[in-house]
């Protein structure tokens, strides 16, 4: 069962003044990921949207102890992280290393393979907002295809999404979910979870972006609840092997309801070249994968 | 005490204690401190780096520096080394590792050479603008493509300008001195230090080496204090992004633009002489050894001609001076220990009597010549603009060309005529290029 919102703690680690854009999906997951870790956590972030979440020199909104790192090493900076607090003796601080899509899917992998391979003690998290947002909205490996992005103006993505996912279940970590902006209580408990397991957790965190995906602000929460209604995150934890859907994606399982993707597809303007041809295309990829996960879960 | 390194296989290594101080002439009247071992460049470097009681160690192996690690791990699986090993799946992370392990405070090493160096470009920036104190050896080797794996110095020459201070060896007695010595200095003044040795030539060549006991190694160095808290009751966002003019801070108190930690930097580079000169005569009133000087010096005194160089090139170029002198030319060695920060003034000072001057470099920049010539020409000019002695540049060495004495004869011979003919050398020569 997903925590209610009124059950989750009151102290925030957030102040006001982030400086993310209107509508950001990521200042609401990281305000309940901040609730689920508490005051004894470090984070380490590359060069990425969360940077500019956490403001400019001399002040910060955030309330836990922060470090910036280079680009591809945010894996590696944690792992680093970890081996200092132990060499001091404190190793009650929570290790969290967060980074977007494009430090994680791209050109943080190697370093997230490495922390991953040496069971380094610490909870990865992927937000994925499925471009370079924070230079731009250019292409990702994590773009769906047939999305337009300022790298791919006039042929919107050919290849699908990278399933990164599945390469960060075959380095087995301790636990690994996924997640999305617009369930809080979904997304409170798994980093509950996470928090008391030991050794490398990855969590895959889906936040919609309204300037990069094209909708309006207000709209953050709807577009994140049609992408979960439609299948195309599906929200799921592997604890110590054993997988399990939760939340929305284990109702829609129960009840054999889930939306097609034309009202996720059409409410954004990222996927207005998408013709008939590429929205069943899309259709049939998302159906497969939600199949074989359902299948997985023994429905 | 250190009886000797061992391999992962548990064979002992030629390393035993060495006892044949007393007959040593050169010792007299000297403090002997700690037990003389036969040691390599890297087990020197491996054995300083557990002496300074190093916390955290990230490394990724490279030829010719990988017995550094696996030294390292020898100690630390056999409990002798009370440190994390993060075996990392690359230079990059190596050095990220240390960077934020140096965040929260522990004393960091690593080792690195080559493209390993260069892999870890952004990293060096990124280490010495946040400030921390991390000592890392570079055994010196040329750099691809094509392919080399031996030695000459266009790795660390290339890293010239991330902001690290770079120390220059010229035997293994200096690679353990200047470990020990880099991390008292690098935590006193807040800024990472690479301990330049040249690949094969040092790193696996063995030579005695006076090891310095742990107690006084102890006194020494303190364990390192942080200047940053970690304090959840006070929590810091640590490197964020700096705009181009100061900000007021949430009291109202100015602080630094991007620019103005730049220059924090610099500054402290520039007045770093006298706290180099101050932990070289610590080093030398606890363990017997004076590194008060930046430089060097064999029969420089009343040289009229001079080599200046780094590294192993200065002990070889000793060898040309002494067959130079024997052909009634007063030559002389200067070598450079500390290359960053540049030593200018002092080195304008040892120049004050040489009519000649050979640079001799491991290392070029493209395009124009080496960048030690460039740099006391420039200092010549700045600090001393009546007395300008002929400069002349040779590159030679790269890709472990070996050296011989006839090249620094040649070397020599060539300076000295451009100096009879008042010619200047317009372009370095290099010797051995075989073409």
């Amino acid at each position: 069962m997903s925590t209610a919102i009124m059950d989750l703690p009151e102290q925030e680690y957030i102040m006001p003044g982030t400086r993310t854009c209107a509508g950001c999906g990521l200042p609401i997951a990281y305000r309940y990921i901040l609730k689920a870790l508490g005051p004894k956590t470090i984070v380490t972030l590359p060069a990425c949207c969360l940077t500019i979440l956490h403001g400019i020199y001399p002040r910060t909104p955030i309330a836990i102890n922060a470090v910036n790192n280079t680009f591809a090493s945010t894996a590696a900076s944690a792992s680093g992280l970890a081996a200092g607090l132990r060499a001091t003796g404190r190793s009650d601080y929570t290790v969290l290393a967060m980074a977007g899509d494009g430090g994680t899917f791209d050109m943080g992998i190697q370093a997230l393979s490495g922390a991953a391979e040496r069971e380094t003690d610490f909870i990865y998290v992927c937000y994925d907002n499925e471009a370079y947002m924070n230079t731009g909205v250019q292409r990702s490996s994590a773009t769906p295809s047939g999305a337009v992005t300022t790298t791919t103006p006039i042929t919107p993505k050919e290849q699908p999404k990278k399933d990164f996912i599945q390469i960060m279940e075959a380095h087995h970590p301790r636990y690994l979910a996924t997640t999305c902006s617009s369930y809080p209580g979904d997304l409170y408990n798994k980093f509950v979870r996470a928090r008391e397991v030991r050794g490398t957790r990855f969590i895959h965190l889906a936040v919609p972006c309204p300037p990069g995906w094209g909708y309006a602000t207000k709209d953050t929460i709807k577009i994140g609840r049609l992408a979960v209604e439609a299948g195309i995150v599906v929200l799921y934890e592997v604890d110590d092997g054993l997988f399990r859907l939760t939340g929305k994606s284990l109702n829609m399982a129960r009840s054999g309801r889930k939306r097609s993707v034309d009202e996720y597809l059409k409410s954004q303007s990222r996927f207005k070249k998408m013709g008939e041809e590429g929205i069943s295309a899309f259709q049939k990829q998302i159906d497969d994968r939600w199949d074989q996960l359902i299948r997985r879960a023994g429905f | 005490m250190q009886r000797g390194l061992r391999t992962r296989r548990g064979e002992s290594r030629t390393c035993w204690p060495f006892s044949t101080m007393a007959a040593d002439s050169s010792r007299k009247g000297r403090l002997i401190v700690g037990e003389t071992l036969i040691l390599t460049g890297n087990q020197a470097a491996a054995l300083a780096a557990k002496l300074c009681r190093v916390q955290v160690i990230a490394a990724y192996p490279i030829t010719p520096q990988s017995k550094i690690p696996e030294v390292l791990s020898e100690y630390v699986e056999r409990k002798e080394l009370q440190a994390e090993f993060v075996r990392v799946e690359s230079e990059h992370s190596a050095m990220a590792v240390c960077i934020s392990a140096s965040l929260v405070g522990a004393r960091v090493f690593t080792a690195t050479a080559a493209n390993g160096l260069a892999y870890m470009h952004e990293q060096l920036h990124w280490a010495a603008g946040a400030r921390l104190p991390i000592v890392m050896p570079v055994t010196n080797r040329g750099v691809g493509a094509p392919w080399t794996i031996l030695n000459d110095m266009q790795d660390s020459i290339s890293q010239r300008d991330t902001g690290w201070m770079q120390f220059y060896c010229m035997n293994n007695q200096e690679v353990i001195d200047q470990v020990i010595l880099a991390y008292q200095l690098a935590e006193r003044l807040l800024v990472p230090i690479m301990v330049c040795f040249d690949g094969f030539r040092l790193s696996h060549t063995m030579m005695p080496v006076e090891v310095p006991e742990q107690h006084r190694v102890d006194s020494f160095l303190p364990p390192f204090a942080s200047p940053y808290l970690l304090d959840p009751e006070h929590p810091v966002n640590i490197n964020p992004v700096v705009m181009s003019d100061p900000l007021p801070d949430g009291d109202g108190t100015m602080c630094p633009s991007y620019m103005g930690f730049r220059f924090r930097l610099q500054e402290t580079l520039e007045n770093a002489f006298p706290v180099i000169a101050d932990a070289g005569k610590q080093f030398g009133d606890v363990f017997g050894r004076s590194y008060e000087d930046c430089f060097y010096r064999y029969r420089a005194e009343d040289a009229d001609f001079l080599f200046v160089t780094m590294g192993s090139l200065a002990s070889e170029a000793s060898e040309a001076v002494d067959l130079l002198r024997e052909e009634g030319t007063r030559a002389g060695v200067v070598g450079l220990r500390v290359f960053r920060p540049f030593p200018a003034r002092q080195l304008v000072e040892v120049l004050q009597k040489a009519k000649s001057v050979a640079v001799l470099e491991k290392a070029i920049s493209y395009g124009y010549e080496g960048a030690l010539a460039t740099e006391l020409k420039a200092a010549l000019f700045t600090h001393n603009g009546h007395h300008q002695p002929a400069v002349c540049n040779f590159i030679l060495g790269l890709g472990g060309k070996d050296v011989k004495p006839q090249d620094l004869l040649e070397a020599a011979r060539d300076t000295l005529q451009s100096s009879r003919d008042g010619l200047r050398q317009t372009k370095p020569r290099w010797y051995g290029c075989g073409i």
